[in-house]
């Protein structure tokens, strides 16, 4: 009754101002990234070779330090690979390509700008201003921060800043919409909602989405596709790990969203997915055979 | 259960927890706006005025700044009426003040003060405009800084006073010489801490903006200017006081109107009246010009901070 995020009301909200631009593949060739450090250089990610289709939702999970937010720079052209390529339907991943938008882990508003102005800031290059303050009013509303646009970023907490950063990357309808942890600042309620709004977005206008999460949860109920990344196990007769993480893990999450969260198949692909997250559920990393029930302390 | 005046998430304790605004008022945390019912404004002025402290107090301000002064005027009226002190080393205060009327009669008062103000302005403007131009080139762009900041670097560290045989030569002891004096003073603060300012512009926004396609002017206005503001004011500030400063130097050497000469002038001719009021002068015009820096000061934090 009083969740007013109604998929009609975000169905006319993201197609409504902004013509959106068609969503494209991305591809991950050969991809890897090392930092330079004192002494030599450092592999962070290694042979990521992945195909993003168009249109869909791929959620990417890995312990943390492992590369996401890397690898997401990367993809829209925030950062360069040292090895590989990315490219975004048929061209290369342009330096700051501007058929990304980015959604930051932080949420790095402007602080001299309101709240609305900092959304703005989103909109396409080109957006005629009438056009442009209704959709971020529209945008503001739809993330529960109607009654705080005039507000500057240093006057609202830090889950209303994630929203508002949201919102700022929604207002883009890019082709490619990368998001680090865009939830992860929020409370389970509002997570729950702006998972909803992000799926209602993504209805209205399917846009291929990169979804980093740290929540095995969310990255099923939202994505069409799991990616765990992470570096080689600990392994005694393979001599010494291989340092750099890529993909260890890839998921197809079955049915249509909204899924049923209770269901057998999840719960089971749960079970995969924090066990490739090296996570001790019902002691299974002791030899106790793993269930399929859902386990009492998620993670 | 729903509350009208927030339209969208309006459920759950959480988020009522969580939404409230607090800003820390000069080290008192106030809650400015508390979750939905807030309105627009309402985060702008504290809720609470009714227990602003003294120390915030505009009239408290004012005559907190005015005890110093007043005091120093009484001791001087006191020790110069007991006669401890002769008047050809401390003349009276009302010695001096006849010394401006003096002066005033004679149409010397008004015209020195104007003209020591305009040389300032004028330089000031020239100095603080090349500073912020200068420090742009140099804080935005590496190759900028590559070329300039050594000779730039060097240049600073010429003692002022070394100038100013050379500009005298070059332009003679008209305005351009003083004004061109001035406006090197004035230049370096603004320069040296506006360009360093603006190479340390917070990173993480510098790529948000830059990912949200914003390049060059565009970019410099929504991000770095914005960002680097209070430095500019400090550097104004700054630039401001050593412009007052070159300008005595200026006047001090070579001419015949300003402050500056009737300091000199005076001395020759042992006026210790008018010695004293010069420097009252300049300590007066200097802190009504630092007030308009103020004024610009409030006018930017206000549309930036
Ligand atoms: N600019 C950089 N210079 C050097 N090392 C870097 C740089 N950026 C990232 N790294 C390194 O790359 C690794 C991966 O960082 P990244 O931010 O991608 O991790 P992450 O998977 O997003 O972690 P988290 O879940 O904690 O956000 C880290 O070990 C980090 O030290
Ligand atoms: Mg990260």
């Amino acid at each position: 009754m009083s969740a007013k995020i109604a998929p009609k009301a975000a169905n006319t909200a993201a197609s409504s101002v902004i013509s959106g631009t068609a969503a494209l593949p991305v591809e991950f060739a050969g991809l890897g990234r090392s930092f330079p450090t004192a002494d030599g250089t450092r592999p962070v990610l290694r042979d990521v070779d992945l195909v993003v289709d168009a249109g869909e939702i791929l959620a990417i999970l890995g312990p943390s330090g492992c590369g996401k937010s890397t690898l997401l720079r990367i993809a829209g052209g925030l950062d360069r690979p040292t090895a590989g390529r990315v490219t975004i339907g048929d061209r290369a991943v342009a330096s700051y390509d501007v058929r990304c938008a980015v959604g930051f882990q932080e949420p790095r508003l402007l602080p001299w700008r309101s709240v609305a102005q900092n959304v703005a800031l989103g909109l396409p290059r080109g957006t005629a201003r009438g056009a442009g303050r209704q959709h971020v009013e529209r945008l503001l509303e739809l993330v529960g921060l109607a009654d705080f646009a005039g507000h500057r970023p240093r006057e609202i907490s830090g889950g209303m800043a994630q929203r508002a950063s949201l919102a700022r990357a929604l207002a883009r309808n890019p082709s490619v919409l990368l998001l680090d942890e865009p939830f992860g600042a929020l409370d389970a309620l509002t997570r729950l909602k702006m998972q909803d709004l992000l799926l209602d977005v993504h209805a209205a206008e399917p846009t291929t989405v990169l979804l980093v999460t740290h929540d095995v949860d969310e990255a099923l109920q939202l994505a069409d596709r799991i990616i765990v990344l992470g570096t080689e196990p600990d392994d005694d007769e393979r001599g010494p790990v291989r340092p750099g993480a890529d993909i260890r893990q890839t998921v197809v999450v079955p049915g249509t969203r909204p899924r049923d969260r209770g269901s057998a198949e999840l719960a089971e692909l749960r079970g995969r997915l924090l066990d490739g997250l090296g996570i001790d559920r019902h002691g299974s990393a002791r030899g106790i055979p793993s269930t399929t029930t859902i386990p009492a302390f998620p993670y | 259960m729903t509350d009208a005046s927030h339209p969208v998430l309006s459920t759950g304790p959480a988020i009522h927890d969580g939404d409230d605004v607090r800003v820390a008022v000069n080290g008192m945390n106030t809650v400015v706006a508390r979750g939905r019912g807030a309105g627009r404004e309402a985060s702008v002025t504290p809720t609470e005025p009714a227990r602003r402290r003294l120390v915030d107090r505009r009239w408290f301000r004012i005559a907190g700044g005015a005890i110093i002064p007043v005091a120093l005027l009484a001791t001087w009226q006191l020790v110069s009426t007991s006669g401890a002190v002769p008047v050809s080393l401390l003349p009276s205060p009302e010695m001096v003040w006849l010394a401006a009327v003096d002066l005033a009669q004679r149409d010397l008062l008004g015209l020195y003060v104007a003209i020591s103000t305009q040389r300032v302005f004028i330089g000031f403007a020239f100095g603080a405009f090349f500073g912020l131009a200068v420090a742009a080139i140099v804080g935005l762009s590496k190759l900028g800084d590559i070329l300039l900041s050594p000779t730039l670097g060097a240049i600073r560290a010429v003692p002022s006073l070394a100038w100013v045989p050379l500009l005298i030569l070059w332009f003679g002891i008209a305005e351009d010489s003083k004004v061109i004096l001035i406006a090197i003073g004035a230049f370096f603060p603004v320069y040296t801490i506006v360009a360093a300012a603006l190479r340390h512009v917070d990173r993480h926004l510098l790529e948000a903006g830059r990912a949200f396609g914003l390049r060059g002017l565009r970019l410099l206005g929504a991000v770095q200017l914005p960002a680097v503001i209070p430095s500019v004011i400090s550097a104004l500030r700054l630039a401001l006081a050593q412009a007052w400063l070159f300008l005595v130097a200026a006047e001090l050497i070579a001419s015949s109107m300003g402050l500056g000469f009737l300091l000199v002038d005076s001395g020759n001719n042992g006026r210790i009246d008018r010695i004293f009021l010069a420097i009252i002068l300049l300590a007066v015009l200097g802190k009504l010009t630092d007030a308009l820096v103020g004024l610009f000061e409030r006018w930017a934090v206000k549309r930036w901070a």
